[in-house]
């Protein structure tokens, strides 16, 4: 039953920097969106759905790239989170060394987690991933410094190297914005290095892969431990943020719901995980005060995406424009 | 706690459990085993012949325990008619989903059918909330299988035997319904070779069809066996469906007779933890299945790769 | 047990009666109050619609105060991260002046510190962790119903008394279960009663309990203590009745149940359990009027004590805003102080007052629940069997480390 990879391979035609054309320009609609919603929108809004979108893009990585569904995500955000809030709150880390050690964790963890996961494939991966993630998660309710139940609450937002106050939410949104593109960046220059192409030929065809010389376990290792600390990175920022690490961040629910955003927006595609975050985002703000509703709501839009968009928003819209977004 | 408290808590627990407390969670854990097993069985049987996982399946679990309540509730028919009507109707929700939904999934990677059917489970786990509420409604053993036994070493309720008895039965039916009969012969060629089989005449999509059907009717059976020991609330599909799916996974995915021997060691596993390390009760599944996914890819029971 | 669809056809209708008030009152600078509960999960039928109800009831029944009250509603799915944010958009952005209920003592400790970081006025019911008035209290919080510490008090000393000397624990392994277990056991152990053992589940993937039941058979204690909630609670008595411990003469206790996890249990297996709660709706004339007043929004279904907290406390908290004026009660911390200044009276919880830490010192009631052979009909659950006073019930000040409190 493999072979069918969930992405769709497109053939992509891309200038010196990566990028082809079209998706220069998506991403200079990008920045400029990111540079205008604080003053359009609520800004802590918008960095909660950037946080996820970075996390979403993250995810992107294993499973648009390199094929592998890992159901077991959270807990790279969720241990990013807790690093990156501990740290700031009990040892007084200043906001980019805060998240950094969140991403350092993740990555680690990510080394640790991946080295045992891909040995194995396909559906077995996902379900290794799923048990690994339950087991930090067990290993999080019992753990003292995550503070149970409670999470690590009451965290100050730490200024940035040592000097620049982010108490305001502007000051602390455009640190996000630079946190998000910068790891948005780097994933698309991950995916068109040399390395990145090598990944893409393990998804296509692994064997073949192994046969030109590749050793795809190592990579598939390192592109684990990649995905792992940004979505370290992520977990970091969003409990800075919002000042506050909790059992939330590690359970399965968010490793689904970094699968939902993923699906949703269009696996495989750049911009399709952080057009995914937004909508999910949006949809669990806007339909908070319904209650069960969000539940069903969001299982409907697993349905309807699986039966009849299963590129998702942005790999139908490029299908229909011809482009790859 | 740090690692040598837990050690030592551990220790001092196993030291002080005498033997006839091990001998009543042995059967504690059997019980357990029996839900596993059936629940398993259920996605076994549909993994093997329909290649889909059904994340759906504690929700039909769930599903088969509101049947019974509202049996009872609102046309007033009692435990053991609805041990075979409950079934019957969610099976043929179950039929229904399989047309109109899932049969659009075939050929596709497996992902797909895992992501639809998480979908299904929510919606369907939503709109139970939002009728019912989450407190649980009340439902009673039936007076026949009321009271207890004294085993000696335990009290043991009637209705857990009963519950344990059912689910031996139900799982041989079914292992024998696949492996000994002409009907499982076809179905298994069916998975095999869909073309071939149909060349001879077999309406392929409804064997299909019914197969899924008869997975979901056995959730629904666990769902109305569970019904008198737990409160009937929507929640109760998804606080076992990861367990059951670990069970799956172990047995070895597809495997009938893997996933209903795992099923009952996983329960006795779990009980034995409940007295030695109770907090640890809960991941003692997933590392269990880390090893062994390890150890023995496809499974402890599942054909060699 | 739910809020049947003719309780929300009339909360509905209620709710679109609403805007005809605020129309008259239009152009005047209004409230805003925001109930934070869970409205989809675990606890939605403890606290969810019905605090809802509870807080509209109240403001429905304050008439015109002068100014226009609207009540919004969010669901923080119990989950600490979500309760903050709503709790920050709502103070940011929606102008929300009040937030109320907030159960599960993670999200209410959460929504806490954004109260105090806005200045905003925060009405805690449903939340259990006595830390809100202890070392995490601030000037801005006052804590309505409950704590662990009056579960524990109540029901842990005032069953001892009554013989009930030996215990063993069945806990959830969270803050919550282990505090709870903590300050039961120091009260059973003051009473001069003996804890037997413990059986620390893990929390929330549990479903079985009977192997923590026959543990807790075999130590051979004459009280089991649940220190659990919602559904766990309901299973654990489900099941002790289906191994005949019950029937073997021993005493369960629900140190956090509610009247609601009767009727899902049934009297038939509930009997005999014992309960802590605040409020009860057949308590004295006051509450039975209260809960027929109520039941026009919720179609019959009498509320709970965190519930009636939150009419209590809506109720207190406006009539806090109408003495000082909407303006000046922006500042949470200054409405909080006139809520503490003035005395409490309601018909769901009585006359009483407000300690300086911000716990509302309310009465705790004993129940046991009755034998279907006692009860007159569906709610009729409870016989009273003991009482703590609003001062005894409450953590002394001494104990609690409240930063704000100079002792």
């Amino acid at each position: 039953m493999s072979g069918i990879s969930l992405a769709d391979a497109h053939a992509v035609r891309t200038g010196r920097s990566g990028f082809s054309r079209p998706q220069l320009i998506g991403i200079a609609v990008m920045t400029a969106l990111v540079a205008a919603a604080p003053f359009l929108l609520y800004p802590v809004f918008v960095m909660n759905v950037l946080c996820s979108a970075l996390f979403a893009c993250a995810f992107n990585l294993m499973i648009g790239y390199v094929g592998l569904l890992s159901f077991g995500h959270a807990a790279f955000f969720g241990m990013g989170a807790y690093l990156s809030a501990y740290a700031a709150k009990n040892w007084g880390f200043d906001a980019e060394l805060s998240i950094l050690l969140g991403g350092a964790v993740g990555g680690v963890l990510g080394l640790i987690l991946g080295s045992i996961a891909i040995r194995r494939q396909g559906i077995y991966f996902a379900m290794i991933t799923l048990a690994l993630g339950e087991l930090v998660y067990f290993a999080c309710v019992q753990l003292p410094f995550t503070g149970g139940e409670d999470g690590i609450q009451q965290v100050p937002r730490p200024p940035l190297f040592y000097a620049i106050d982010l108490n305001n939410d502007l000051a602390m949104y455009f640190v996000v914005a630079a946190v998000f593109l910068g790891g948005f960046l780097l994933i698309h220059r991950i995916v068109h290095s040399p390395f990145g192409q090598v990944l893409k030929s393990i998804r296509e065809n692994e064997p073949r892969a192994t046969s030109l010389g590749y050793r795809t376990n190592d990579y598939k290792v390192i592109a684990f431990t990649l995905s792992a600390a940004l979505a370290g990175i992520a977990g970091g920022t969003k409990a800075l943020v919002f000042g506050i690490a909790t059992l939330t961040d590690v359970s399965s629910g968010t490793s689904g719901q970094v699968v939902l955003m993923s699906l949703l927006g269009g696996l495989g595609t750049i911009f399709g995980p952080a057009m995914g975050a937004l909508v999910v985002k949006a949809m669990e703000n806007y339909l908070a005060p319904f209650g069960a509703w969000v539940t069903v709501t969001q299982g409907a839009i697993f349905v309807i995406c699986v039966l009849a968009f299963r590129r998702g928003i942005i790999g139908e819209l490029g299908a229909a424009l011809r482009l790859p977004l | 706690m740090n690692p040598f408290d837990v050690f030592s808590d551990w220790f001092m627990r196993l030291w002080h459990i005498p033997a006839v407390a091990w001998l009543s969670q042995l059967v504690l854990g059997l019980q357990n085993g029996a839900f596993y097993a059936m629940l398993s069985l259920g996605l076994a049987v549909i993994f093997g012949m329909l290649n889909i996982i059904n994340f759906a399946h504690g929700a039909l679990f769930m599903m088969g325990a509101f049947v019974t309540w509202m049996l009872a509730n609102y046309i007033g028919i009692g435990y053991f008619p609805a041990l075979i009507l409950a079934p019957l109707i969610v099976a043929a929700f179950g039929l229904v989903l399989e047309r109109t939904l899932i049969s659009r999934l075939y050929g596709l990677d497996h992902l797909y059918g895992l992501l639809l059917t998480f979908g299904l489970a929510l919606i369907i786990e939503g709109l139970f909330r939002n009728t019912y509420g989450s407190s649980g409604l009340p439902y009673s053993p039936p007076g026949a299988l009321q009271g207890a036994t004294n085993l000696g070493f335990m009290y043991m309720p009637n209705y857990r035997g009963w519950v344990v008895f059912v689910a031996l039965v139900v799982c041989l039916a079914t292992w024998f319904l696949i492996e000994k009969t002409s009907l499982g012969a076809t179905l298994r060629a069916a998975t095999e070779n869909a073309a071939l089989v149909r060349a001879f005449g077999v309406n392929v999509p409804r064997l299909i069809t019914l197969t899924y059907a008869g997975g979901v009717g056995l959730a629904a059976l666990a769902g109305v066996l569970a019904a008198p020991i737990y409160s009937v609330n929507p929640n109760m599909g998804s606080q076992v469906i990861n367990t059951v799916f670990a069970v799956v996974v172990i047995g070895g995915m597809g495997s009938i007779l893997g996933s209903v021997i795992t099923g009952f060691m996983l329960g006795v596993i779990e009980g034995l933890t409940k007295v030695a390390l109770p907090q640890f009760s809960g991941a003692v599944v997933f590392a269990f299945m880390i090893v062994v996914l390890l150890v023995q890819p496809r499974g402890l029971f599942g054909k060699a790769a | 047990m739910n809020v049947k669809r003719r309780a929300l056809l009339a909360s509905a209708a209620a709710a679109a009666a609403l805007p005809l008030r605020r129309g008259r009152a239009q152009g005047k600078p209004g409230i805003k109050i925001g109930v934070l509960n869970d409205q989809s999960g675990t606890y939605r039928d403890v606290t969810g619609p019905l605090s809802v109800a509870c807080a509209r009831q109240a403001v429905d029944e304050l008439g015109d105060i002068g100014f226009p009250v609207e009540v919004v509603v969010g669901d923080h799915q119990n989950k600490p991260d979500i309760g903050a944010s709503i709790a920050r958009q709502w103070f940011d952005r929606d102008g929300v002046d009040m937030i109320l209920d907030v159960p599960t003592s993670s999200v209410a400790l959460a929504v806490a510190n954004i109260a105090k970081e806005k200045n905003k006025a925060y009405v805690n019911s449903g939340g259990a962790t006595p830390d809100l008035t202890g070392a995490q209290c601030n000037p801005q919080t006052v804590h309505w119903t409950y704590d662990t510490y009056m579960l524990a008090r109540s029901t842990g000393g005032a069953t001892v008394k009554n013989g009930g000397d030996t215990w063993f624990f069945i806990t959830a392994n969270y803050v919550f279960g282990q505090q709870l277990q903590r300050d039961t056991s120091r009260f059973v152990t003051q009473g001069g009663g003996k804890v037997l053992g413990a059986a620390i589940y893990p929390f929330p993937e549990t479903t079985d309990f009977s192997s923590f039941l026959l543990q807790a058979q075999s130590s051979g204690a004459k009280v089991v203590g649940l220190a659990n909630a919602g559904g766990d609670t309901v299973n654990c008595v489900k099941q002790a009745h289906e191994f005949g411990l019950t029937a073997g003469g021993v005493k369960l206790a629900a140190l956090l149940g509610s009247l609601q996890v009767v009727d899902s249990l049934t009297l038939d297996v509930a009997q005999g359990l014992l309960i802590t709660e605040s409020f009860y709706w057949d308590l004295n004339d006051r509450t039975r009027a209260f809960t027929k007043r109520l039941e026009v929004r919720t179609g019959g279904v009498p509320c709970n004590a965190v519930q009636a907290g939150c009419y209590g406390g809506t109720i207190h908290y406006l009539k806090a805003v109408r003495a000082i004026g909407v303006d000046k009660a922006r500042d949470g911390a200054a409405v909080i102080a006139q809520m503490k200044a003035m005395p409490t009276d309601d018909d769901a919880f009585g006359k009483g007052r407000i300690r300086e830490d911000g716990r509302n010192l309310c009465p705790a009631y004993l129940f046991e629940v009755k034998k279907p052979s006692e009860s007159k009909g569906r709610w009729d659950y409870y016989n009273l069997i003991a009482t703590t006073s609003g001062e005894d019930a409450a953590p002394p000040l001494a104990d609690e480390h409240c930063p704000m409190v100079k002792s």
